[in-house]
């Protein structure tokens, strides 16, 4: 793997609960990877799996959702509704031939900006050892064209 | 103006398209009397030279079945384009790449050694396979280049309209005929079908949506007047579009997704996946532990198939990862 790859993540942050454990860790000058893109919602229930997807096939190699901790929804239940969604959708990523530590759920409260500190170094260094991500759509086509070019490509 | 011009061509299909248009019945004569056909092999005797040497543009409707799967689709495919002033992507594997779309999950040389040389009922003990290009004496015989990645219609060429349906519904069929023969087809882009969900039009008796268990079609008879998914049959309804007016659920069998996703979705499956998953447990989600949620996700055999049944070529990915 080329030593100076540095992964592309995307996180996904409730308002209530994650985003503002994150603020916290900005506010208390704690030091964590420069690779996360944080994209805010209101609630990780807002969440569509189709944005995971997107997300991917934007380039990121890695993608991390957020929530508030079990029963402390802003919204009582869209965490769980969350949990689901993203335990089903790893069994889908699978399918695809994505490695599913590609994905990761967490619950991080306002309080624990140290804990989303270590989550993303953990996170990105997982995704680093892993490489870039193979969903790339260049990676995904490109070398099956090469392999049939007699007959004009696949794709 | 002399007769519309109307060609109807297939790409890689089962032709099951073609008998929708029977099932208009003798209407089929009256539209056959005020069109001119230039090109339909599968209803009467056309050579590809008679699409060929017709003008560019001059064809006034093209019908084109089938998803793109080989060299031969793709050139036909290219052809029509400039034949034609305007193209309908006609039934669902051509909008979305359809059934032959999930050979996706594949390549094609896997698809090949399976189908010429693995199955069970294959004598091939030299186990040869078709090749693009073969030398028999002093000839050579071509054979279309089978594509890793098969694609839908507007992949390969621009296409003004869309029929989605496996196949398409009569009064669509009926709908974009009587445009074409009124020249009065609707602004391109538009999508002969319902705007809406297909449990819009579904007649099922909808009350709580709470699934304990997901079960598969061959382990309970169906209740035919509840709503299939709250009965734990996993129905693609919701996740949709209608205007086939739900001939399958009226039939006791679950939506299998082949309208294609509803208008703003941008993938047919993760919205399934989305709605499947919030109703997993509903009742007791706050209490249920990863050890009953994963069970219970799991009795979903095969996400993807069912999700992307007729579209995974117009899906978020696409394809699958392949293996090298």
């Amino acid at each position: 793997m080329a030593s100076n790859f540095e992964p592309r993540i995307v996180v996904f942050a409730c308002n209530w609960c994650s985003y503002a454990g994150m603020d916290l860790a900005g506010t208390s000058r704690m030091l964590y990877p420069a690779n996360l893109r944080v994209v805010r919602l209101m609630c990780s229930g807002r969440l569509e799996p189709e944005h995971i997807l997107y997300a991917f096939k934007a380039g990121a190699d890695g993608v991390l959702v957020t929530g508030c901790h079990p029963g402390d929804c802003h919204y009582i239940s869209g965490n769980y509704k969350t949990r689901k969604r993203i335990r089903l959708l790893e069994q889908l990523l699978a399918q695809f031939g994505l490695e599913k530590e590609r994905l990761r759920l967490e619950w991080i409260s306002a309080s624990e900006g140290e804990i989303f500190t270590r989550v993303a170094k953990e996170f990105t260094e997982k995704i680093r050892a892993l490489g870039p991500s193979s969903l790339k759509q260049e990676k995904m086509f490109a070398p099956l064209i090469s392999a049939r070019a007699a007959g004009g490509g696949g794709d | 103006m002399g007769k519309p011009r109307v060609a109807i061509v297939l790409g890689s299909t089962c032709a099951g398209c073609d008998y929708s248009l029977l099932d208009l019945g003798p209407t089929v004569l009256d539209v056959l009397a005020n069109v001119e056909l230039v090109y339909w092999p599968t209803g009467a005797d056309f050579k590809l030279s008679d699409l060929e040497s017709v003008p560019d543009g001059s064809v006034d409707l093209t019908l084109y079945e089938g998803a793109i799967t080989n060299s031969d689709n793709e050139e036909l495919a290219k052809l029509v384009r400039r034949k034609s002033k305007a193209v309908i992507a006609y039934g669902s594997c051509a909008c979305f790449g359809g059934i032959p779309g999930l050979a996706n999950v594949s390549i094609a040389d896997d698809i090949m050694k399976t189908a010429y040389i693995g199955t069970w009922s294959t004598d091939n003990k030299r186990s040869i396979l078709p090749q693009p290009l073969s030398k028999v004496d002093s000839k050579h015989l071509v054979l279309p280049v089978t594509y890793d990645t098969i694609r839908a219609l507007d992949q390969v060429i621009p296409v003004e309209y869309y029929m989605p349906g496996c196949p398409p519904p009569l009064s669509y069929i009926e709908q974009a005929l009587v445009a074409a023969l009124s020249g009065k087809l609707p602004p391109p882009g538009h999508v002969f079908a319902s705007e809406r969900s297909l449990c819009d039009e579904c007649k099922r008796t909808k009350e709580k949506k709470n699934l304990t268990a997901i079960k598969r079609f061959h382990e309970i008879i169906p209740d035919s007047q509840r709503c299939l998914l709250e009965q734990g049959i996993l129905c693609m309804g919701p996740a949709t579009r209608g205007g086939c007016k739900a001939p399958c659920v009226d039939n006791n069998i679950p939506c299998r997704g082949c309208m294609g996703p509803t208008p703003e979705a941008l993938d047919q499956g993760a919205k399934m996946l989305s709605a499947l998953a919030s109703i997993l447990a509903l009742d007791q989600e706050t209490g249920v532990s990863e050890d009953r949620l994963i069970p219970l996700i799991q009795q979903l055999k095969d996400p993807l198939g069912t999700f992307y049944r007729f579209g995974l070529p117009k899906s978020m990915f696409r394809r699958v990862i392949p293996r090298r």
